[in-house]
């Protein structure tokens, strides 16, 4: 039981990490129905920009007080920041003038564009993995029987808080209600005035930005990124947003965290090496039993 | 001159040219390097039917081409002690890509294009890593080597590549045939419908559920050929030949040729194994030996399957060598003055 909890406490941490990256994967699909295979990646690039933003601060191992309060607040700024400017970038360069055209269009480019940033982290920093300073120091709680890491902590608290920071931000503002609204009609959203490219352009900001603050805390759980990192991460974070119930932010949380679960638990109880495994047929039977997800409403064929 | 413009005659002409090519240009390299981008245009037919023709994008084909490759490695070779022959094999490993393509399809056909390509990511995925973990059947990360070499009348095919190379160029042909028929079928036209507008397909009176699983049946099956031939020409199998950049590299092809046109499937996966083994690593060596630039260029093998799919998809989606169809279809919904002059091209066409 005990080792049980434990692999929860663990699922929920890897599961902020999934959540956050699902965020970024559902808001685009809300709002222009494209799956952004690209997504994976650019949380990827959060790792290797918070990365670069250490290696420029001198930051190489552990950092302690309210120093380490700064250079974390910094560095995800930056890793969203930047993260937040290349999903812009993709959407400008790859995808809007695809807009109209049939799905499998844009699709293919998004492989594309994931194949290409792949490929250009690739360049940056070598085909090997590359190690993450231990920036955080890492003491445990005990909480009864299981123990939390500091790092754990960390990726829970900061996921919970940007999800409430973006639920309220969906609901609460101005662009937040263009944003719904273009996602429920892009067209009458259009004639009411709403300006749709800048919004889309916005979706792809908050949502990649998303992914940069998933990069960081990634970087600082496992310790080690590589290029192709992404990849399977991107697929999982997929994963929970259909889970969840796709175009749902609630339930790309719920998916994320479920995920996590999930994979934890298969590493546990079953072995390691099966645990892609199971979360891919965890995918494929969401898809065919309930492919309007947990929280979302199932959607008619467009004509 | 009339005999030049004549399909037939080109194709003929081709095929002679194929024949011919390995006897004039004495090179076992080439000839190796012929024999396995043969193999990628037997694939690239495969998904072309299921990706060009039916227009479901199918993520994981190479699951498919490792399951070919594991069912001759496992029923022709010693690890188990059974060897079925080679020509026996190439039905029964179509057979069981073939089922594999219905087990994946017929509960994920009914959901939308973009889950499909996702689903079909997840089995590309799931297969290859399940061949990594079955060890004891599969050889785990070794894979299984030293796999039976098909004999023709008595001929032991053995280690020199020519006889490989007739291989797959009959296999080859026999598909350019069976998915130029399938095409001007029944089904290949239902395809083309749904292809086209799934919903109006529908009404139509087409099954369109019985239609997609058909193309990914026959889709996979040839990639069970592809994988049967590959398999014994290498003699070996092992998990890391499948994985998803396989998948993208074949989808690549037909981006880059045309999807849904056989000639363009074949002069683009041509064009992208030339790419991949000959062009990249020849100006790599190239660049560093006489020009001294050390660069690999070998490495940029991502970067160019992704730009050639973002590219091609905004400035040519109907790709180098296109069916005149698709082409139009492509281009629906952009403001292209050709492509609505294309279309209503086309539309009169039908129509009278």
């Amino acid at each position: 039981m005990d080792v049980f909890l434990q692999q929860v406490i663990n699922g929920l941490s890897l599961g902020g990490i999934y959540a956050l990256i699902a965020l970024g994967y559902t808001m685009v699909y809300g709002i222009i129905e494209l799956i952004n295979f690209a997504h994976g990646d650019v949380y990827t690039l959060g790792t290797f920009f918070s990365l670069a933003v250490l290696t420029l601060l001198g930051v190489s191992g552990e950092v302690h007080g309210p120093a380490l309060i700064g250079i974390v607040v910094l560095t995800i700024a930056v890793a969203m920041l930047l993260c937040g400017l290349t999903g812009v970038i993709i959407e400008r360069l790859a995808y809007r003038r695809l807009r109209n055209a049939p799905r499998l269009a844009p699709l293919i480019t998004a492989i594309g564009m994931s194949f290409i940033l792949e490929n250009i982290m690739q360049y940056w920093r070598g085909p090997s993995p590359i190690g993450f300073p231990q920036v955080v120091p890492n003491p445990t709680f005990h909480l009864g029987p299981v123990e939390i890491g500091a790092k754990q902590l960390l990726v829970i608290v900061l996921a919970v808080v940007m999800m409430i920071v973006l639920q309220l931000f969906i609901f609460n503002t101005k662009l937040g209600k263009a944003m719904r609204a273009t996602a429920q009609d892009r067209d009458a959203a259009q004639l009411m005035g709403i300006n749709i490219n800048t919004t889309i352009a916005l979706t792809f900001l908050i949502g990649s930005a998303l992914a940069g603050a998933a990069g960081f805390v990634s970087g600082v759980y496992y310790g080690s990124t590589w290029f192709f990192n992404g990849f399977a991460a991107g697929l999982k974070a997929f994963t929970a947003a259909v889970l969840g119930g796709i175009g749902n932010l609630a339930g790309a949380m719920l998916g994320g965290f479920l995920i996590g679960l999930i994979e934890s638990l298969t590493t546990q109880f079953i072995s390691d090496q099966w645990s892609n495994v199971v979360v891919f047929s965890v995918l494929v039977l969401v898809l065919i039993f309930r492919p309007s997800g947990l929280l979302g409403e199932s959607l008619p064929n467009k004509v | 001159m009339t005999a030049l413009r004549n399909p037939r005659w080109q194709t003929f002409a081709l095929l002679v040219a194929a024949i011919a090519l390995p006897l004039i240009v004495r090179n076992g390299a080439f000839t190796n390097f012929l024999t396995d981008a043969g193999a990628f245009v037997l694939l690239a037919l495969g998904l072309n039917i299921v990706v060009g023709f039916a227009g479901l994008l199918d993520l994981g084909y190479a699951a498919f081409f490792a399951i070919g490759s594991y069912a001759y490695a496992m029923l022709a070779s010693p690890q188990f002690g059974i060897h079925i022959p080679f020509w026996v094999m190439l039905f029964v490993a179509s057979a069981i890509a073939a089922i594999f393509g219905i087990l994946l399809g017929a509960p994920t056909l009914r959901l939308r294009g973009d889950y499909l390509a996702i689903v079909t990511l997840g089995f590309g995925e799931i297969v290859p890593q399940t061949f990594l973990n079955l060890a004891q059947w599969t050889g785990g990360p070794n894979g299984i080597g030293s796999l039976d070499q098909p004999t023709f009348f008595g001929y032991r095919f053995g280690f020199n590549v020519t006889p490989y190379y007739y291989l797959m160029l009959a296999l080859i042909v026999l598909a350019v045939f069976l998915v130029g028929n399938l095409r001007d079928s029944r089904l290949g036209r239902s395809w083309m419908a749904i292809r086209e507008d799934e919903l109006a397909a529908a009404h139509m009176g087409i099954n369109t559920t019985s239609a997609k699983l058909a193309a990914f049946a026959l889709g996979a099956s040839f990639s069970g050929l592809a994988g049967v031939a590959y398999g014994a020409k290498l003699q070996l199998v092992s998990p890391d030949q499948f994985q998803f950049n396989v998948s993208v590299a074949i989808l690549s092809m037909l981006v880059l040729g045309g999807m849904g046109n056989i000639p363009g499937v074949i002069v683009g996966s041509l064009v992208i194994s030339s790419l991949d083994r000959f062009i990249l690593p020849q100006a790599t060596s190239f660049l560093q030996n006489s020009v001294h630039v050390n660069v690999d260029l070998t490495n940029s093998r991502l970067l160019i399957y992704g730009a050639i799919l973002v590219l091609m998809m905004l400035f040519r989606p109907e790709g180098l060598v296109p069916s005149r169809q698709r082409a139009a279809e492509l281009h629906a919904g952009t403001s292209d003055p050709n492509a609505v002059a294309q279309e209503q091209e086309l539309y009169t066409e039908a129509v009278s």
